[in-house]
């Protein structure tokens, strides 16, 4: 099946008058050093003045596997992000993703399966029931934080594609769109950014593919409109964005991997004995807390080892970081 | 501004202009603490604290480093009268970066401090650093001026290596977009590079 994607909106030229004068004046105050200042505006001048809408996401059923742990706010969870396809500090994401357009929406489904081809972003989902899964998060820089997301089990939308026995691996890929996304106009990262997970990993009832926080559409910092959620990896594996799915026979290439093969494994489980090469995994700092808050110890697998500690028995954790 | 400020102009007003200016990063910062006038810290306040005194600990250094320069340049002693002040407001940044790092982000954990000095190359260098920075923050005063003699400028001399191994420190933290790492370290570039150029003309 094969559906044309219509063109994507277009902002009025006002509405780009005004974003462009409100980036200038941003960079002016950067430029000026005055980080401090810029900031003692927060609120009005750090603020994005347009947040694209989301949208309500209606019911949503509990899950066993969500956590009870305080989750982070709304603003924590959208404000402080990695997403480099909108810029490398942690609020560049909230600040740059405006101009992005996430709907419509198609993903390719490609590879080792009996239905492969271009898919509506309400085909991938709509059969499915929504579920409400209250995640830790840690990411490889060794802080975390607690995230309602909203999604469905991904093995449930793969399966429905008929995977072969040859799917051994699933590759996944972030929409290419210089335009809307300006960290990707500088070569910091191969783009598009690509990551996969083995099937095993990919088929397991904690993987999720998102589409929401706090029952609401994803924002656009956050992975619009879907994007992967495997809560006992590092961050970095939950690529988001997602417009195309292959199934492989062979490891895919993955983007950090390429990036810094001996500081980021494809495997890239939460793991506290496995040092990054530049700092230690040992404990994590969690978001929202005070200026005195210790940090605390991080746990094997993200602390879903019960769950998911069986993937790799008899695998050199060590080596295959 | 004339180019040549009196003894008494310095003193009563650029110095204390001078001084206004480089507590105003501290001060802002005291300010998002408190969270006055709604500024804050964000999500990550340690983060943002350390980092922030830590790039105006460097900012800091570079300044210091620029005012030899700078009189080379106007043909004029004067500005040298605002080097120590300047210096150790570096100082003041760098150390206050680092006690951020000790109390904030570790907690005072001891045996987790000494193992990420030795085991983390980039903290090693930025305990270098600082180490380099303190006979100099001592002697900067005018009686060791006296005391030290010709061989106070030799050991002030130790802020070039410093830097450099500010810059490295920096550099090496980084986890992927060292561009502005590359910035600064290309500034300190220039302003050593000046030194050596005057060195060779001499
Ligand atoms: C001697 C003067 C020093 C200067 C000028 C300096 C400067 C800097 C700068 C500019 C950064 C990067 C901030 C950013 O990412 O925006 C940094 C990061 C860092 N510095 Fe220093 N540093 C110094 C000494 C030290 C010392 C003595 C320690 C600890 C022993 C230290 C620990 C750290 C740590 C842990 C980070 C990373 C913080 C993070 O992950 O965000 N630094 N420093």
């Amino acid at each position: 099946m094969l559906i044309k994607v219509p063109q994507k909106n277009t902002p009025a030229p006002s509405e780009i008058a005004s974003e462009t004068e409100y980036q200038n004046r941003r960079s002016f105050i950067r430029s000026m050093g005055f980080v401090g200042a810029s900031a003692l505006l927060g609120g009005t001048a750090c603020a994005q003045e347009n947040p694209p809408e989301t949208r309500s996401l209606g019911p949503l059923l509990k899950s066993q596997y969500s956590t009870n742990q305080t989750e982070n706010s709304y603003t924590d969870i959208t404000q402080y992000n990695n997403f480099y396809e909108f810029g490398t500090s942690k609020e560049d994401p909230y600040e740059n993703s405006g101009q992005f357009q996430p709907m419509p929406w198609s993903v390719r489904i490609e590879g080792a399966a009996d239905i492969t081809g271009d898919f509506s972003y309400e085909d991938i989902i709509q059969s499915h029931a929504l579920e409400e899964r209250i995640y830790r998060m840690r990411c490889v820089e060794a802080w975390s934080m607690v995230i309602p997301w909203v999604g469905i089990p991904l093995g449930d939308i793969l399966k429905r594609f008929k995977p072969t026995s040859n799917a051994k691996y699933v590759s996944f890929e972030t929409v290419y769109r210089p335009s809307e996304m300006p960290g990707q106009r500088r070569p910091i990262l191969d783009w598009p950014y690509r990551e996969g997970l083995t099937i095993e990993e990919a088929m397991h009832p904690l993987t999720i593919l998102a589409v929401g926080i706090f029952d609401k559409s994803l924002p656009n910092q956050n992975g619009a409109p879907l994007r992967l959620v495997v809560p006992w990896k590092y961050g970095f594996k939950s690529i988001k964005s997602i417009n195309k799915i292959g199934f492989t026979e062979t490891p895919p290439a993955t983007t950090w991997n390429d990036a810094g093969p001996n500081e980021y494994g494809f495997y890239a489980n939460v793991n506290p004995e496995v040092d990054h090469p530049r700092w230690s995994q040992a404990r994590e700092r969690r978001i929202g807390g005070s200026l005195f808050d210790a940090k605390q110890p991080t746990l094997m697998f993200n602390g879903y080892a019960d769950e998911v500690a069986s993937l790799y028995s008899g695998l050199d954790l060590q080596r295959n970081f | 501004m004339t180019l040549a400020p009196g003894k008494q102009q310095i003193r009563f007003i650029i110095k204390p202009m001078v001084f206004v200016l480089a507590i105003l990063p501290l001060t802002l910062l005291c300010l998002r603490v408190l969270g006055i006038y709604g500024a804050t810290l964000g999500p990550n306040p340690i983060e943002t604290v350390q980092d922030y005194l830590g790039i105006w600990g460097l900012r800091f250094i570079l300044i210091s480093l620029s005012i030899t320069p700078a009189a080379w340049l106007i043909k004029k002693p004067w500005p040298i009268r605002l080097r120590r002040m300047l210096g150790l407001f570096a100082f003041t940044y760098c150390s206050l970066h680092f006690l951020a790092w000790l109390v904030l982000d570790q907690s005072l954990d001891i045996s987790a401090i000494i193992s990420d000095v030795i085991k983390r190359p980039f903290i090693t260098l930025g305990t270098l650093a600082l180490l380099l920075l303190i006979p100099l923050a001592v002697t900067s005063t005018k009686g060791w001026q006296k005391r030290l003699g010709a061989r106070w400028t030799n050991l002030h001399r130790l802020v070039y290596p410093a830097a450099v191994l500010i810059c490295w420190h920096y550099y090496w933290q980084v986890k992927l977009d060292t561009i502005d790492a590359l910035l600064y370290c290309a500034v300190l570039a220039v302003l050593l590079g000046v030194r050596l150029w005057k060195r060779k003309r001499l």
